[in-house]
């Protein structure tokens, strides 16, 4: 317990969740401080393609192994399971709508990048490896919960359906395209490639990782603002369940594969994270009636700060606990 | 100066709708419209901003200048993609000086 707690406090007290703090509470006190669009959109490109580059790097200086294959089939089968257990969750603790429950489920079998990029910068900090190949399992499970929220709709014949070029669109999603490609440029060039490039993918990394995680919780306030009372007290109470009960299957389904620790704590965090950038877009196409309010709010401002004050540190505490260090 | 009567047609639609609308657009004969980002607003969904993190795709407004004639047949297009869809669909009188562009 005293870990998990000095853990979370020295978590609170990085540059990386202060920024954070600062861009909600500016939110929440209705500044006029805002990141202009492109940069907010550049920053994003240089995060995924330094995240998924070093990611290459590291498989391409370690070598691949069965645990690849055992990991990408571990991260699509949670993608496609968590959206059943968050509906089966939802309608326990909301009277949400069928249909509403459906599209908040396939934002939590999905992943947020974010979150990751943040654990993987956590992890560093404390000189835990992890498998650089993580970064290819984040990207597979963008997709799958989409069908398995479609499928909950239209089992019961409430629309639902997958429009022609859905699927493409959410497959190739410019993130997963610059994750999955800067993935693939860092295991080509390997260390070589990374000692080319490391002054622009390495040094900034943290500093703009900090000011789009203010831009985050810039995001998240103005989204909780604009957005009050439309989530009651079962629905936060979802938002911090739902990580959890993620985080503890991927810790099951981690060390079944055999994962180091790091490689755990990341499958916990994509199981715990939820989408707010792939799965909004695609429900806004594929279930136009639910209500966007109702699942970028829990998404992006009850899920994402709890993940990234708390959630982060109680799963590395956890599966330093369960698999050892 | 010679005016010729036309039709301007605003359609305001989530982005992620953009090329379906625009494809039924080109399906329909219609060829010619201007896309516009959107800043924000407020509606029956409450307010919104486009401002921050990219992938809250937000809003664009198609606008269309078209012969009075042709309305009908814009309309239905449209209808068949933002029919269940957040967005405006206005129409109003214009008048335009080229009639053979429109």
């Amino acid at each position: 317990m005293t870990e998990i707690l000095s853990l979370a406090g020295s978590n609170l007290a990085s540059p990386i969740i202060l920024s954070f703090a600062l861009g909600l509470a500016a939110a929440l006190a209705r500044s006029d401080l805002s990141i202009p669009e492109a940069v907010a959109k550049g920053m994003s490109i240089y995060l995924l393609f330094a995240i998924g580059f070093k990611g290459g790097a590291s498989v391409a200086a370690h070598g691949i192994d069965s645990t690849l294959l055992k990991a990408l089939a571990a991260g699509i089968v949670l993608s496609f399971g968590l959206p059943f257990i968050a509906f089966a969750l939802l309608k326990t603790l909301t009277g949400m709508s069928r249909l509403d429950a459906a599209a908040v489920a396939a934002h939590y079998g999905s992943i947020s990048i974010v979150t990751f990029v943040a654990a993987t910068s956590i992890l560093e900090g404390r000189g835990i490896p992890s498998e650089g190949y993580m970064v290819a399992v984040a990207a597979a499970m963008e997709a799958p919960a989409i069908l398995s929220a479609l499928w909950l709709v239209a089992r019961n014949g409430k629309g639902g359906r997958m429009e022609p070029g859905l699927m493409r669109e959410i497959l190739l999603n410019g993130s997963i395209v610059l994750l999955v490609g800067s993935f693939v440029i860092g295991m080509v060039t390997g260390e070589r490639g990374l000692a080319e490039i490391a002054p622009f993918i390495v040094t900034p990394f943290k500093g703009v990782l900090c000011l789009f995680l203010l831009d985050m919780g810039l995001v998240a306030g103005r989204g909780l603002r604009q957005s009050k009372g439309v989530l009651g007290g079962g629905a936060v109470l979802f938002g911090v369940t739902m990580p959890m009960i993620g985080a503890v299957i991927g810790l099951g389904l981690g060390a079944l594969i055999g994962l180091s620790m790091g490689g755990v704590v990341l499958l916990m965090v994509l199981a715990a994270s939820a989408s707010y950038i792939a799965v909004p877009a695609a429900m806004r196409v594929a279930l136009p009636e639910a209500n966007p309010s109702i699942y970028l709010t829990l998404s992006l401002g009850v899920t994402f700060p709890f993940n990234l004050t708390l959630g982060i540190p109680l799963y590395v505490a956890l599966a330093t606990m369960m698999i050892g260090g | 100066m010679q005016m010729h009567t036309a039709k301007r047609v605003e359609i305001v639609i989530e982005k992620p709708l953009e090329s379906r609308l625009t494809d039924a657009l080109n399906e329909a004969g219609v060829t010619g419209y201007t896309i516009v980002p959107v800043r924000g607003g407020s509606g029956r969904s409450g307010p919104w901003t486009r401002e921050g993190q990219v992938g809250r795709a937000g809003m664009v407004m198609i606008v269309c200048l078209i012969r009075p004639e042709r309305l009908d047949s814009l309309l239905d297009a449209a209808f068949a993609v933002v029919e269940r869809h957040i967005g405006v669909v206005s129409v109003t009188d214009a008048q335009v000086l080229r009639a053979e562009r429109f």
